[in-house]
């Protein structure tokens, strides 16, 4: 088993925690993973994004150009990634700020509010894990006992009293993700 | 004594009035007469055989004139690029802090090429000692102008004498140092005269003594001369840092310990 | 001891992997991609747990002569930088170099020339295997394909460097420098209290003094000198070459890349192999020494040969010089900060078929 993830947004809505939080949960349920960001002037308050691969064998490349998963969260990142997805991969998107949806056939789309939930929860900060929720229904490839020690491994000690609303967002974007006709 | 006495009767132990000290190695020192440079490496072998430092000495020789120090005074050396010196001396100290560590550094080294680690050594209080020989030349290079040459003298690179508007100012580091917070002890002397040569040494002594307390950097320039680059005798050459460099780098401390001074003060009201 | 299981950054794992295997000292100064070395250092505090040294230098010419002053004590001491960092300590390498001094350097590689770019490149080969500064002397150049290899080769790097008195470089890329990856690291082990013979450390009465020098104004003893260097680079020339094989057993094509551009490679060969096209990869783990034997053998049982980088084409001249004429030699690989893909290299191998 090898996933191939892309995920893009913008700097400060989590991106690059929310791969690590999966890379790390890879780890926890003995996985090989790799986590490669975008660096640079780049991360400095514009796109950031992040390709995480996990996998049951040793990883190549940790960088790629096709993407078996695509978790995409602004419209510069949907302009940019879409063609990246692999036929018969899986594109999933918050439509928030989206004026131009995804429009390929050739793949499964699905659209997770993220933005709108975390607002309704009064948290803002759990956007990524309402995401990772969503992703986590649609390609269950981590055992959720194990994504709360991948929390648990990248979150700061002085942070664990937040990891319950965590799995509590992991849970509402599993509620909420849809699929896309 | 009736007896004609010639010179073989003279030099006997019972007579004898200075000797080598052995921490001076034999080799036979590379300087050209009338260089101070061998007075300052004497009373700086002085110092470490009187303080029986010998064992917990790690010097750093420069480039320049002294290239070779490490040649002359029998302890560990470590013989730095061109400048570099308080950087090495740097993580010697930081790694062994109970060692006694010193650079011993010409202008052009120290000055010039070096500046940067100069400047930040004595800025962060690293603790150790930097002798400064300035003598407004670079002298193994064959006399051309260092960053201390003075407005007006002649070197090989300054064939009509240093014009401030083309060449720039020459630069006084001691002066620099002694206004940041890392240095403890900053003075300028010279080796010229044996009261100088005593001055000297003292100023070497209590550098030894503070950074056994760990009091941050220690700084002592020695004015001194280049007969050879000079283009004078050292006699000559003598006279002429008399009347021309010490009038812009005037001999005295720059920095004392606050305590020091303090110490100063309660003596000469004593004697008052 | 067991080994403990992080998730980390090849930078990250290269400041645990030092404060574990017992650094004496670090001597740095920031710069993108590798700032995450010092940082790291710093926030870890290692001073008031195993006694390591962690300075931030005033520029990189004083790191690495920090590197110098430590290393002529005896001491276990490392810098890192990235590209044009490592250009400005080529000076105080060299005199690492000249004195015979064991220390560990690591080059988180960025494209250039000149400020170039913070994006990964791999155009230090040519700096880093041939000597970089001035004279005759080589580095030992390790280069790392992973985190984990980023952690092993802090503690590898050493032991070479004390065995041969020689320094040591990590050559990296700015790719394996920001990536996470599992990494296994070694228990902390104690700092070693012996001081090497030749070390600086105060003269006793007991031997004579120890000096510390590369000068050597009698060019009979200068060339006595170079002629020592020249044995020892030989001795690790036959002793210390190390590579991996990938499917090099029946391949027909040969690719040969380090770092970050093996790791590319070894997708290539999966997507080459796909459509039948028998290529392996032969990864040099140590580029000085380079294996050369390994290369030439390999060179008389395939057809072709690509050296694939990250750069207009360097280590390619050490292929070449391995296979010696045998099987043609190409380069393929992107600048300027572009990672190859690994579409791209199959394109490339399938044009030359």
């Amino acid at each position: 088993m090898t996933e191939e993830i892309i995920i893009a947004g913008f700097g400060g809505q989590g991106v690059l925690s929310m791969g690590k939080i999966m890379a790390y949960s890879g780890v926890m349920q003995d996985m090989e993973v790799s986590w490669m960001p975008s660096y640079g002037p780049e991360m400095r308050g514009g796109t950031a994004n992040v390709t995480v691969i996990i996998s049951s064998e040793r990883i190549s490349s940790p960088i790629i150009k096709h993407f078996d998963t695509g978790i995409i969260l602004n419209q510069q990142s949907l302009d940019k990634f879409e063609d990246s997805i692999k036929p018969g991969g899986v594109l999933i998107y918050d439509s928030n700020g989206i004026t131009r949806h995804p429009e390929r056939k050739d793949i499964t789309i699905y659209r997770v509010d993220a933005a709108e939930e975390a607002g309704k929860m009064n948290s803002p900060k759990v956007f990524n894990m309402i995401v990772l929720g969503g992703f986590l229904k649609v390609k269950p490839i981590i055992r959720m006992e194990n994504v709360v020690k991948g929390l648990k491994k990248s979150l700061p000690e002085r942070y664990h009293n937040l990891i319950p609303m965590n799995e509590t967002a992991l849970q509402r974007g599993m509620e909420i993700i849809v699929p896309v006709a | 004594m009736a007896q004609a006495t010639g010179i073989k009767e003279i030099i006997k132990p019972e007579n004898l009035v200075y000797r080598k000290t052995k921490v001076m190695t034999d080799n036979i020192l590379s300087y050209c007469p009338g260089c101070g440079h061998g007075t300052a490496h004497r009373i700086l072998a002085e110092i470490i055989d009187e303080e029986g430092l010998q064992s917990e000495t790690i010097g750093i020789s420069p480039v320049g004139c002294s290239v070779l120090l490490y040649e002359f005074i029998d302890i560990d050396w470590q013989e730095a690029a061109h400048g570099r010196a308080p950087a090495l001396a740097t993580a010697i100290k930081r790694l062994l802090p109970d060692k006694f560590v010193f650079t011993y550094q010409g202008d052009g080294d120290l000055a010039a090429i070096g500046t940067a680690e100069t400047i930040h050594t004595c800025n962060r209080g690293e603790n150790i000692l930097i002798i400064f020989i300035n003598n407004g030349i670079y002298g193994m290079t064959g006399g051309q102008m260092a960053p201390t040459t003075l407005p007006g003298m002649k070197s090989s690179t300054s064939p009509y004498g240093r014009d401030v508007k083309l060449m720039g100012n020459p630069l006084k580091m001691t002066d620099i140092v002694a206004t940041l917070p890392g240095t403890y002890y900053v003075t300028r002397q010279s080796v010229h005269t044996p009261v100088n040569v005593r001055k000297t040494k003292k100023a070497i002594r209590k550098a030894v003594h503070y950074q056994k307390l760990n009091k941050g950097t220690c700084f002592i320039e020695i004015v001194s001369n280049c007969p050879s680059g000079w283009k004078m005798t050292p006699v000559e050459a003598n006279k002429w840092m008399e009347a021309n460099m010490f009038p812009f780098y005037p001999l005295g401390d720059l920095k004392v310990p606050a305590e020091e001074n303090a110490q100063k003060t309660t003596n000469s009201e004593k004697n008052d | 001891m067991e080994k403990e299981l992080r998730l980390m950054k090849g930078n990250e794992a290269v400041a645990e992997a030092a404060i574990r295997t017992g650094a004496d000292g670090y001597f740095g100064y920031p710069i993108t991609p590798q700032s995450e070395i010092l940082e790291y250092l710093m926030e870890a505090d290692p001073y008031h747990t195993t006694g390591m040294v962690v300075l931030q230098a005033e520029s990189e010419v004083a790191a690495i002569n920090m590197v110098y002053g430590g290393a002529a004590c005896g001491k276990k001491v490392m810098t890192t930088s990235s590209s044009p960092g490592i250009s400005l300590k080529q000076e105080g390498i060299t005199y690492i170099a000249g004195a015979e001094l064991p220390c560990l350097i690591v080059n988180v590689v960025r494209g250039g020339p000149g400020l170039g770019t913070i994006q990964p490149a791999q155009s230090d080969y040519f700096q880093a295997t041939k000597g970089g500064g001035h004279g005759d002397y080589h580095l030992i150049v390790l280069a790392p394909a992973s985190v984990q290899e980023m952690a092993d080769f802090v503690e590898l790097g050493f032991d070479l460097a004390f065995k041969y008195r020689n320094p040591v470089m990590m050559l990296s890329d700015g790719a394996i420098g920001q990536m996470m990856e599992k990494v296994w690291l070694s228990p902390q082990k104690e700092r070693s209290k012996t001081v090497p013979a030749w070390a600086t450390t105060g003269k006793p009465a007991t031997r004579d003094r120890i000096i510390i020098t590369s000068l050597d104004l009698d060019p009979n003893g200068q060339e006595r000198f170079n002629q020592k260097l020249v044995a020892k680079y030989n001795e690790i020339r036959e002793k210390e070459v190390r590579y991996e094989e990938f499917q090099c057993e029946d391949a027909e094509y040969i690719l040969v890349a380090y770092g970050t551009s093996a790791r590319v490679c070894m997708k290539s060969i999966q997507l080459a192999r796909a459509q039948g096209i028998k290529v392996g990869l032969l990864r040099p783990i140590t580029l000085f020494p380079f294996p050369t034997k390994r290369l030439n053998e390999l060179a008389g049982k395939v057809k072709m040969m690509v050296s694939v980088e990250m750069s207009a084409g360097q280590m390619v001249e050490d292929v070449m010089l391995s296979v010696n004429g045998k099987v043609p030699v190409y380069h393929f690989g992107r600048m300027g900060g572009i990672v190859t893909e690994p579409e791209e290299v199959v394109d490339f191998l399938k044009s030359k078929i």
